[in-house]
């Protein structure tokens, strides 16, 4: 390969760019990482997508034009499963806007899309919250304590990996019945078992080293150094689990509503929104269109995030 | 290597006594009686004694555990209540078209995926690797159901009067009925043999039937309908291969003997296909295997939209309408088959990278 003249002058550019750093303050892991994470495009888009989400969530009632669950027959002159109706793109200025259309009970879509954000994402968040703290519980006592008790632990989890994961969240919820806060109950079952091991391993690993002995030696109890040592060290992949993980429980729980176990009407939820006109999608396909990509966008931008994190927090990534 | 074989297989033991277990365990948990359950909320008292004495239920939970890991050994899964059947004819009936289904989405997602992969990582950084990328992380955020409605609606309405239409429903035209290759070749089978019982079996994989038996007819028709499930159901793990053996390829053509190789002047073709992706492969095998447990997870929603009577929709009824046989059986039978499969793969790894073996 051929090095430029411009090539070349950069190059010598960068290493005394390197040089000079020598002098700089010390930047910390955290600073790095997030500089690192600004570097990448595709980390950026996702963060740029959940951060609407966010906002989207949060400011709900300003955005959306009705309410998510106002019938809107009597109201205005429209009908079941009207198409979107959009004036810019020429619409008739006489009829009334609704730029997703209408449901089967005459309600906003664009609306009730806009307050599923809430759902999808309280749901999300709540459900890697519980199996993160849960499964690092888990995973860390593990990890920690060793021996039958370690391996008890670990063979319970490989059953519960043992299933297709939607298939025990599915059981999960026959048997606690239907509903959004089920659903989020046996995701947070079958997703367990990531963070655990995730855990134990790190756990494992840090427990030899050199600084939780240097802390045992000066009289540390095994719960500080459980709190103090390993736990603060192993944060980083569970950061990045966690928020791929959030993509997955949004998914899953999506799977669930369109099966009819997770949230129940009148709920705007995406995936029961898509599910509960899935006979119409030859008729009114912006029915089943407008809450799926909603799904994948969502899943999409904490992918792409969680993705753009783990680039960013890997130090073995760093050169 | 028969050392490690026996010893990962006997760690696959426990894990399944736990599935069955644990499928028990959940069942007994359902809230309500079994009996009021399955006879109905007016059962009498009389009717819930000869019920509960007719399947064992009188006994401590214990004994109960006891004859049911029996009976799942010997494959007797009890019966259905809502189709009034032996889940094991079920099973027959509805196994053989989830197995196709997610083997053929298993085709689509390695035949695109490796190539996919092995194409971006070749023209790394080039417009085709972002596009490869980007179209990989849309693949992998894909709701399955979605994509399936979408789908049927693409090639079922808008492309109707193309030679594109592909049927949005079914598993074969109204009228259209595959001859068993059994009766094609006139074989004489006891009715009700475990021997006739399992060439019923392997008969109901229609594609497989029809193309040994050369009905042309039938076969295209069987595929015809499989297209879109199949292209539905492979997208998630066709993005995840994809992304994985760019990584891996990636990673293995900066390692050394990759300079060493240009550096004796092989060709850059024969650099990548006997040094990088041989050793590449191994991460892709792995992720492979752990994909088909998701098929089997997809297969429930796919089955649905595409309205395929196959072992994933039937569970998902039998939970709606309390047929706990049929909950039961179909759930073993699917996490059994998601073991074996994650023990066949860790098999293969080892085969294929002796460092594993030799731990």
């Amino acid at each position: 390969m051929t090095i430029s003249r411009k090539g070349a002058i950069e190059k010598l550019e960068a290493e005394a760019g390197d040089v000079n750093r020598l002098y700089e303050k010390p930047v910390g892991q955290w600073r790095l990482a997030m500089r690192r994470f600004r570097g990448r495009r595709s980390g950026m888009a996702g963060l740029f997508i959940v951060l609407a989400l966010v906002g989207m969530a949060l400011f709900a009632p300003l955005i959306a034009p009705y309410e998510p669950n106002e019938i809107l027959i009597g109201k205005e002159d429209v009908t079941r499963r009207d198409p979107p109706c959009i004036h810019v793109l020429g619409c008739p200025e006489d009829t009334p806007q609704h730029i997703m259309g209408l449901d089967g009970n005459v309600r906003d879509v664009f609306s009730r899309i806009v307050y599923g954000a809430r759902v999808s994402l309280t749901l999300g968040i709540f459900t890697v919250t519980l199996a993160l703290l849960v499964g690092s519980t888990i995973g860390a006592i593990s990890g920690y304590a060793g021996g039958w008790f370690d391996n008890i632990l670990m063979r319970v989890m490989d059953v519960i990996l043992g299933f297709p994961s939607l298939l025990l969240a599915i059981a999960i919820v026959a048997v606690l019945g239907p509903g959004l806060r089920n659903a989020l109950l046996a995701i947070a079952i079958v997703t367990l078992p990531g963070y655990a091991r995730v855990m134990r391993a790190q756990v494992l690993a840090i427990k030899e080293s050199d600084y939780v002995s240097a802390s045992r030696a000066l009289g540390s109890s095994t719960r500080q150094i459980l709190l103090r040592r390993v736990i603060p060290n192993a944060l980083t992949p569970l950061v990045v689990l966690g928020t791929l993980g959030v993509a997955t429980a949004i998914l899953e729980a999506a799977g669930l509503s369109f099966l009819g176990l997770g949230a129940q009407p009148p709920t705007a939820e995406w995936g029961s929104m898509l599910a509960r006109e899935r006979n119409q999608v030859f008729t009114s396909p912006h029915l089943v269109f407008f809450p799926g990509l909603a799904i994948m966008l969502t899943v999409l931008g904490f992918n792409l995030m969680g993705d753009g994190l783990r680039d960013a927090l890997d130090p073995t990534l760093n050169r | 290597m028969i050392s490690y074989i026996s010893r990962r297989s006997l760690l696959a033991i426990p894990v399944l006594i736990g599935i069955v277990v644990v499928v028990f365990l959940l069942i007994r948990a359902i809230p309500g009686e079994p009996c009021t359950a399955i006879l109905g909320e007016l059962a009498t008292k009389e009717a819930c004694d000869r019920f509960n004495e007719a399947n064992g239920l009188n006994e401590p939970v214990i004994v109960q555990l006891g004859i049911y890991l029996k009976n799942v050994v010997t494959f007797n899964l009890g019966e259905s209540i809502s189709f009034s059947r032996p889940v094991t004819q079920m099973l027959i009936e509805r196994l053989p078209l989830t197995t196709e289904l997610a083997l053929t989405a298993l085709t689509i997602a390695v035949g695109v995926g490796v190539p996919m992969g092995i194409v971006a990582a070749r023209r790394h950084n080039s417009i085709i690797d972002t596009g490869t990328m980007t179209f990989a992380n849309i693949g992998v955020s894909m709701p399955v159901f979605w994509l399936g409605l979408m789908l049927a609606y693409l090639f079922a309405l808008i492309l109707k009067d193309t030679p594109f239409v592909l049927p949005p429903s079914g598993r074969l035209s109204p009228g259209v009925f595959p001859i068993p290759y059994y009766e094609v070749w006139g074989w004489e089978l006891t009715e009700g043999s475990t021997w006739a019982k399992f060439n019923e079996y392997i008969s109901n994989h229609f594609i497989f039937n029809t193309f040994i038996t050369g009905q042309w007819e039938v076969f295209s028709d069987a595929v015809r309908h499989m297209i879109l499930p199949a292209v539905a159901l492979a997208t998630i793990p066709l993005a995840i291969i994809a992304r994985i053996t760019r990584s891996s390829l990636l990673e293995v053509m900066g390692k050394d003997y990759i300079r060493t190789a240009r550096a004796k002047g092989a060709k850059e073709s024969s650099v990548v296909r006997s040094h990088a992706l041989r050793n590449s492969m191994l991460a892709v095998v792995t992720i492979i295997g752990l994909q088909l447990g998701a098929l089997l997870g997809g297969a429930i929603l796919t089955e649905t939209v595409f309205n395929l009577a196959g072992v994933g929709r039937s569970l998902f009824e039998a939970i709606t309408a309390r047929d706990y046989a049929v909950v039961q059986g179909f759930t073993v039978v699917i996490a059994g088959i998601y073991v074996i499969v994650n023990l066949l793969v860790d098999l293969s790894y080892a085969f294929l990278d002796p460092r594993i073996r030799l731990e």
